[in-house]
């Protein structure tokens, strides 16, 4: 099976814009929830938000002219894969082929204008008949929709401002499941590559529903915190008072390459994917299986594609370093992902660490896993291991070594990370130390 | 051994001889022998310095080691209905599905015709097991069409899951995958507005205040949740119990196509033994038509003509595509998982390429990016342009698009081009965006299946490639090329092939 690894990454984030403002932040336990300013949220049951900031997409582009006014999740799109097009020096290989140069995101939808569609909607209602005048509301809509504001919303617009920008021709593709997405993407993208179809393909998420009807719909599904608190303390993945997550917003973006192309061109593996799992819950809608499943299949079947016995010990140690909890800092998902842990490392468990960085950034839906796995591969190359902050009321449940609250110094050479989505989508990845041999 | 090599402005087919067997997917050592030059010698080395030429180059084709992929089951749901057969029916007498919009009033566009389902034409509650039925309530059209498409595709292959009944499933439950493509899904008008109006100030206004305090309590609960387009996905697994991979693709058009291209790469890397594959959408809903309004795409009519010639395919006058709802759901099984039951497939999957569009606009196709699928399809099918018997190109009637895919396929074929018949659905079913692509796979292994070319409408002359208005003939059928761009410049292109017996 032909060997792939990471070479560049990048990331726009709620708490910052680059690998290592980022890095320092999150080692520091720094959060980066704060009330919401873009648009009034004062009235609704959530008013905070891991909001990107101090962020300019035309820094990260060659030509402005070519991107026809990008939503903002093609935006964050193009900021992270600025970054890991730049650190994987592919920039300066003349020799890429192009057409063996693919994309895979887990890209979310463009942002709804939802001041312009309540105006339409509201305006279009018949109230004589209870519902939408569909002859007024064409009307409308053509007077006050921005069309080209409603084709970037098409959730594959990142991906073509993504090659267009870098000139990818080969195999591309954009999945949207929703928490699960990017690192869905991820592990297909490295399917890709080992099938022979691509040598190198840019790889990661990018979302935003940081808007009114997103907050709207999340809200009514109560699954958002409502924390009435210091919005620096809402999101407390695995706390005993965990209530709903916290929205985020953002983009991560890798390189991946084969190895054998990597080592051609002499660029420098950052780390090497080595397994990929993923499941249906095929359970129901609104739930996780109570036994965690379909997390459970996805952990194991990573775990296996890297020939990794999670029970195992290598010097007196377990195998995996490190796990990059999906922790959404919901009492369902917290619950359920430990168990799921525990299932599949047995008594290894409480000796993994397992944390979540959407205590400090919030939930980046589809654009989670991407930076997520990125922030695992910082582990391994720092030897750092990111906390899970707010975790100061720990449930007696969920008894695993979560590294509450500080970051930890740690060897760290293999790790995993987990993304399950709304709908029963999960996927895992397995990373480790590269290692030529 | 054949070889196809791809240099960058040309490709090179040739039998060559191999010096090693290479093994899969690496890349290897050969040598090229000039036709009437001497045979090979013990020493490449020294053969090398003569008139021998030595190249490393990346061995293009599948592994002949991995498994045969098959279609074992289809399921389509289109304006005619559920099943491929209702669509087959209108395609052979030549009868459009395509009429004014009824779903609701549609004076306010300039495009007014669509391929939209009869009232009472399905009923998703009808058709799934009584313990989904619920779950029904939380299905948005699009993920309904999904779950229609699901069920007829399964009865199709001849499987037991445990949508169709209480039985051992006939493959294990974590075996089985679902790849379903799905679009920007557009909101029931009806259902947000009604919630949105109750923040309506009396000025006329919307009161984003009381929205976030009190009019969002107007929205259902779980509304969020029949939107999220993995949604299609969702209910899917759950009716089949369905518990491999599952993604969902989001590439307008390519989406079907790429969705069975990722079921054949997770059952040719071992996680699974059978996908549902393909996809559906509802563009039949006056957001998502303003939607795809807002592209430039549509054809304008207010349906009082004749509905059968508004979407003229690869037509000098072809003036936009029309909107539909509809999709389908594909079996996509390795061979001898499908072997192991009775009933023979409907076709093999012998090769597929997918590509990425350099255009100026996202709404542009590339023909350079679709030669470049073709070709990569046609070196997995071991084929080359003349093993061709059928083209189903997307077809869509958009004068920029459709000249993009004849300039590609001229690229590829050249002038037998003209002598290749061509299968277009949209004239029928409209452009069923993320469904669309599973139809036409449907329609082409049909064809394949049935050794008949349907009728074709739009127009009556189309230059340069066999599209025109048609009647449905017989004709030996051995490999079919489906073709589909996207908007957003994604293209993927596979050729099924008839099971040899």
């Amino acid at each position: 099976m032909k060997r792939v690894v990471i070479t560049g990454m990048g990331w726009i984030t709620p708490l910052g814009n680059n690998l290592d403002t980022v890095w320092k932040r999150m080692c520091n336990s720094e959060s980066a929830i704060a009330p919401i300013d873009r648009f009034d949220a004062s009235s609704f049951p959530t008013k905070f938000a891991g909001q990107v900031r101090d962020f300019d997409w035309k820094n990260y582009v060659k030509d402005t002219s070519v991107h026809n006014d990008p939503a903002m999740n093609s935006q964050f799109a193009l900021g992270a894969a600025r970054q890991a097009w730049d650190q994987s020096g592919l920039g300066h290989y003349k020799e890429l082929n192009l057409d063996r140069a693919g994309i895979y995101l887990g890209a979310g939808e463009g942002v709804l204008d939802f001041s312009a569609h309540s105006m339409i909607d509201t305006h279009a209602w018949d109230v004589e008949d209870g519902k939408i005048d569909a002859v007024a509301w064409a009307k409308f809509a053509t007077k006050q929709l921005n069309e080209w504001g409603e084709v970037e919303q098409e959730p594959n617009m990142p991906l073509w401002h993504v090659a267009k920008e870098y000139g990818f021709q080969g195999p591309a593709f954009n999945c949207l499941t929703a928490c699960a997405a990017s690192t869905q993407a991820i592990g297909e993208a490295v399917s890709v590559l080992r099938s022979g179809d691509a040598d190198v393909m840019i790889s990661g998420g990018t979302h935003t529903m940081l808007h009114a009807l997103g907050i709207t719909g999340f809200n009514r599904l109560t699954a958002l915190s409502t924390f009435e608190g210091d919005p620096k303390k809402a999101s407390k993945p695995f706390s005993k008072d965990r209530a709903g997550f916290v929205m985020g917003e953002g983009s991560g973006m890798l390189v991946l390459e084969t190895l054998d192309h990597a080592l051609a061109r002499g660029a420098t593996p950052l780390a090497e994917i080595v397994g990929f799992g993923s499941s249906a819950d095929a359970y129901r809608i609104t739930d996780l299986h109570p036994e965690g499943r379909g997390p459970a299949a996805a952990i194991r079947n990573a775990l296996a594609q890297a020939n990794i016995d999670p029970t195992s010990r290598e010097n007196g140690k377990p195998p995996v370093h490190y796990i990059s909890a999906h922790g959404t800092s919901t009492q369902e998902n917290d619950s359920i992902e430990t168990k799921a842990i525990k299932l599949v490392f047995g008594d290894n468990a409480p000796d993994v660490p397992v944390s979540s960085i959407k205590s400090m950034m919030g939930h980046l839906i589809a654009a989670a896993g991407s930076v997520e796995l990125i922030t695992c591969v910082m582990s391994i190359q720092t030897g750092m291991l990111v906390p899970t902050i707010n975790l100061d009321n720990p449930d007696p449940e969920l008894d695993l070594d979560y590294v509450p609250n500080v970051a930890r110094e740690a060897k760290v050479d293999c790790c995993v990370s987990n993304s399950f989505g709304f709908g029963g989508q999960n996927n895992t990845l397995v990373i480790k130390r590269f290692v030529n041999d | 051994m054949r070889i196809t090599l791809e240099f960058k402005h040309r490709v090179l087919n040739a039998n060559l001889p191999i010096l090693q067997e290479p093994p899969p997917h690496e890349v290897f050592l050969f040598v090229v022998r000039p036709l009437g030059s001497a045979p090979l010698g013990s020493d490449p080395q020294k053969h090398r310095k003569g008139s021998w030429v030595g190249l490393t180059v990346q061995f293009a084709s599948m592994p002949e080691q991995q498994e045969k992929i098959v279609i074992s089951g289809v399921g389509v749901i289109t304006c005619f209905g559920v099943g491929i057969n209702p669509l087959w029916e209108a395609m052979l007498e030549g009868r459009t599905g395509l009429q004014r919009i009824k779903r609701f009033n549609p004076s306010g566009f300039a495009s007014q015709v669509a391929g939209e389902l009869a009232e009472d034409a399905f009923e998703v509650k009808k058709i799934v097991p009584k313990s989904h039925r619920k779950a029904t309530k939380v299905m948005c059209r699009d993920t309904e069409l999904a779950v229609g498409a699901s069920m007829d595709a399964v009865a199709s292959a001849g499987l037991i899951t445990a949508g169709t009944n209480d039985e051992t499933p006939t493959i294990a439950p974590t075996r089985v995958g679902c790849h379903i493509g799905a679009g920007l899904i557009s909101a029931e008008l009806n259902e947000l507005s009604a919630a949105l109006v109750t923040s309506k100030k009396e000025d006329g206004t919307f009161d984003l205040a009381h929205w976030g305090s009190e009019g969002m309590q107007n929205l259902t609960p779980l509304w969020l949740l029949k939107y999220l387009p993995n949604m299609l996905s969702c209910h899917v697994t759950i009716v089949h119990n369905c518990q491999g991979p599952s993604n969902t693709i989001t590439c307008c058009e390519a989406s079907s196509g790429l969705s069975v291209a990722e079921s054949r790469r997770v059952i040719h890397r071992g996680d699974a033994d059978a996908c549902l594959s393909g996809g559906a959408e509802d563009r039949v809903n006056p957001l998502a038509l303003y939607r795809q309004h807002c592209t430039g795409r549509l054809a304008e009519t207010d349906g009082m003509g004749d509905n059968a010639a508004i979407v003229k395919p690869f037509s000098e006058d072809a003036s936009g595509t029309l909107v539909g709802e509809g999709g389908g759901i594909l079996i996509i099984e390795s061979k001898s998982s499908s072997d192991n039951r009775d009933g023979a497939p409907w076709c093999t999957i012998d090769g597929i390429g997918c590509k990425q569009s350099l255009t100026d606009s996202p709404l542009e196709a590339d023909p350079k990016a679709m030669a470049s699928a073709i070709r990569k399809a046609m070196t997995e099918a071991k084929c080359t342009a003349s093993d061709i018997d059928v083209i189903v190109p997307l077809g869509s009637g958009i004068k920029q698009v459709d000249n993009a895919e004849r300039a590609a396929l001229r690229t590829i074929f050249g002038e037998g081009l003209c002598s290749i018949p061509t299968v277009t659905t949209i004239p029928y079913t409209g452009n069923c965006m993320a469904g669309n692509g599973a139809i036409t796979l449907s329609v082409a292994a049909k064809v394949i299946k049935e050794q008949t070319v349907p009728a074709r409408l739009g127009s009556d002359s189309t230059v340069g490639i066999d599209a025109a208005k048609c009647e449905a003939k017989k004709m030996p059928v051995h490999k079919v090329l489906v073709l589909t761009p996207s908007e957003g410049g994604q293209c993927v292109a596979i050729i099924l092939g008839r099971i040899k017996a």
